[in-house]
Order: structure tokens, then C-alpha cells, then sequence
């Protein structure tokens, strides 16, 4: 299924979850937070956040800034 | 109590956590993750700004981060809402934020409002300082140099006001001293100034006119040497406080002699 994520298309498998997501761009055990639909998915839900055809996702982290 | 004991237990406080660093530094602008360790180091700062960006998708795993040289549990991390020109787009940030940094309720907000000038949008700084206050936040404000503005966002809840000395990373030091002067008058929260400090003695102006600390990035960031000129603020910042803490003398216009005028055998 398609999704968009920061800002661009991406294929991913059917069923994903957010948990999912990390682990398939190896982001795994990285400080970062998530936003499906600009609402926020605590990190403590991520697999049981199930994802879905056109949801718009945002991963950021922290980087420096002033 | 000697004086020097004194210096040692000056410290103020924001939102509950007492600093005796009154220079607060971004983390933005440096070559690398080493030099911002580097720089960071030198300052002697607590408290570290933090931009919240997109992760870049398909970078290396193990590939160094911000947080691995600016570690949460040795700093401050004080995430802020640089890019952002709306309140809905700063009060997202901050969300993600606290997210980010295991519910941590620390916030810088700015709300910009001219990419020019990097002014602040006071009506939405105002707009999104009342939601994130109601939302639990503890947040560090970004302003003008309005001294009703400034009480406004006291009134509002900031546990510090940060109103810009000159533009963001303008380095024109301190063109509004007696703004600046009647705002820290008027304040029961920390006043710090955030922005337009160029070198170390713009923020030694700041701290002498009774600023309890100074925001700065890019005069460190940016100079030639950045981690001499991190330690050059160190001094500056505790030099400032000094001179305030022990009061200048009044300006005269005409001399004063220093040597006594009795005694004299010519």
C-alpha cells in the first residue's frame, strides 16, 4: 500500500503497523517521534498502531538549531 | 558570607530547575557534531536549543545524532520552533517534541513573522503561547523587545520571557537597552535575551543591564573559531553578571581623580 511519508510516496507491505515502519527503515531504537495524521503515535503504541492506504506520516528527530 | 561565595550560589531558575550557566547556547550552525561537543563544552552552557526536523530516510543506521554529542542526561534539551510562522505549526512542534524527549515539557517557542527580518508574530506567539501553556508546557518565549508584550506573555503562563536583542543571527548586539531594561524591571520570570548578540561583549552589555541569561548560536557558531569564541561568552556572560551584581558607577561627565589630591610634594 501506498503512504506518504515526510512529504513522499512510499510503498509499504499491507497490515504495517507504526513498529513495522521503524524496523523497515532501520530506525529502530532511535530517538525520533511520529506522527500519523497529524496526530501523535506514542512510542509505546507503535505495534499496535496499524497503518493504512494514504495515511500521511511524519518521523522526526531532534537536530541543531538555535 | 564571602562575596565570592556569593557568585558561587548565583543561579536563577526555570520552571523549577535551578542553572548556574546564564548562557544558554543553540546547537545549530556548526560544521560538525564534533565541534557543536566541542563548542557546547566550552561554553559551559545547561541548556541546549534543539531544532525537531524530519529524520532523513535512508541514512546510515549508526550514523552519529545530535543527542549521542548533546545528551539529554548530561543537558537541558530545550527543543524550539525555529521555521515555524503559524501557532498551529509551532503548537505541533512542541508536541512532537515532548514526544520526542520522553514527555520532557520544555519548551522555546518562537513564532516567526518575515522571513527577512525573522521578527517574531507576536498576535500568534500570543496565540500559541496560551495553548501550550493549557497543554502543560513549560515554555521559554521568543518576543519582541515590547515591554507590554513581554508582561502579556508572563500574564499568559511563560516560565521565561526571551524578547531578541537585534535579528536572529544579525550579530548587531544590543540595540534596545532600555527596552530591555524596563522589561526586566517589570518581570517576575527569567529574562533572558534571545538573539542578535555578534560577539562577547554584546553579552556582557546584556548580562550587565540584569538579564538573567543570554540565548545565543550562531555569534558562536559562526565565528572563526567557535569553540575559543564559546569560552570567550563564558567569560563575558560571568563577567556581565559581576558587574551587574556589583554595581557600576554612575557616568559623569567630567573627571574624577583617582590618586588622592592631598600629600602631594610638587
Amino acid at each position: 500500500m501506498q503512504i506518504q511519508l515526510n512529504g513522499k510516496n512510499r510503498n509499504i507491505p499491507d497490515h504495517s503497523n507504526a513498529q513495522d515502519l521503524v524496523e523497515l527503515l532501520e530506525l529502530t531504537g532511535k530517538r525520533l517521534a511520529i506522527e500519523v495524521n497529524r496526530e501523535i503515535v506514542p512510542r509505546t503504541i507503535y505495534a499496535q498502531h496499524r497503518l493504512y492506504e494514504g495515511d500521511q506520516i511524519e518521523i522526526v528527530h531532534a537536530i541543531g538549531g538555535g | 558570607m564571602s562575596e565570592n561565595a556569593n557568585l558561587r550560589d548565583d543561579s536563577f531558575v526555570v520552571a523549577g530547575t535551578t542553572y548556574h550557566s546564564r548562557l544558554l547556547v543553540g546547537s545549530g550552525k556548526y560544521k560538525d557534531l564534533d565541534e557543536t561537543r566541542q563548542a557546547t563544552e566550552a561554553s559551559g552552557a545547561e541548556i541546549i536549543t534543539v531544532a525537531i526536523r524530519r529524520t532523513n530516510i535512508g541514512q546510515k543506521p549508526g550514523e552519529p545524532n545530535l543527542l549521542d554529542v548533546v545528551p539529554p542526561s548530561q543537558y537541558t534539551i530545550l527543543p524550539n520552533t525555529a521555521g515555524c510562522y503559524t501557532a498551529e505549526d509551532a503548537v505541533r512542534t512542541c508536541r512532537l517534541a515532548r514526544e520526542l524527549l520522553d514527555g520532557h515539557k520544555l519548551v522555546k517557542l518562537e513564532v516567526l513573522g518575515d522571513e527577512k527580518t525573522l521578527y517574531p508574530d507576536v498576535t500568534a506567539t500570543l496565540e500559541a503561547a496560551d495553548i501550550l501553556v493549557k497543554e502543560g508546557f513549560d515554555v521559554m518565549v521568543y518576543t519582541s523587545d515590547d515591554p507590554i508584550l513581554a508582561k502579556r506573555l508572563e500574564d499568559i503562563g511563560c516560565c521565561a520571557v526571551m524578547p531578541l536583542a537585534a535579528p536572529i543571527g544579525s550579530g548587531l548586539g544590543i540595540q534596545n537597552k532600555y527596552n530591555l531594561r524596563t522589561i526586566i524591571e517589570n518581570a517576575s520570570v527569567p529574562i533572558l535575551v534571545d538573539a542578535g548578540v555578534g560577539t562577547a561583549s554584546d553579552a556582557a552589555i546584556a548580562m550587565e543591564l540584569g538579564c538573567d541569561g543570554v540565548l545565543m548560536n550562531t555569534a558562536i557558531a559562526g565565528a572563526q573559531n567557535p569553540v575559543l569564541m564559546a569560552s570567550a561568552m563564558k567569560k563575558a556572560i560571568e563577567a556581565g553578571r559581576e558587574a551587574f551584581l556589583a554595581g557600576r558607577i554612575p557616568r559623569k561627565r567630567y573627571a574624577s581623580a583617582s590618586s588622592p589630591l592631598d600629600g602631594t610634594f610638587f
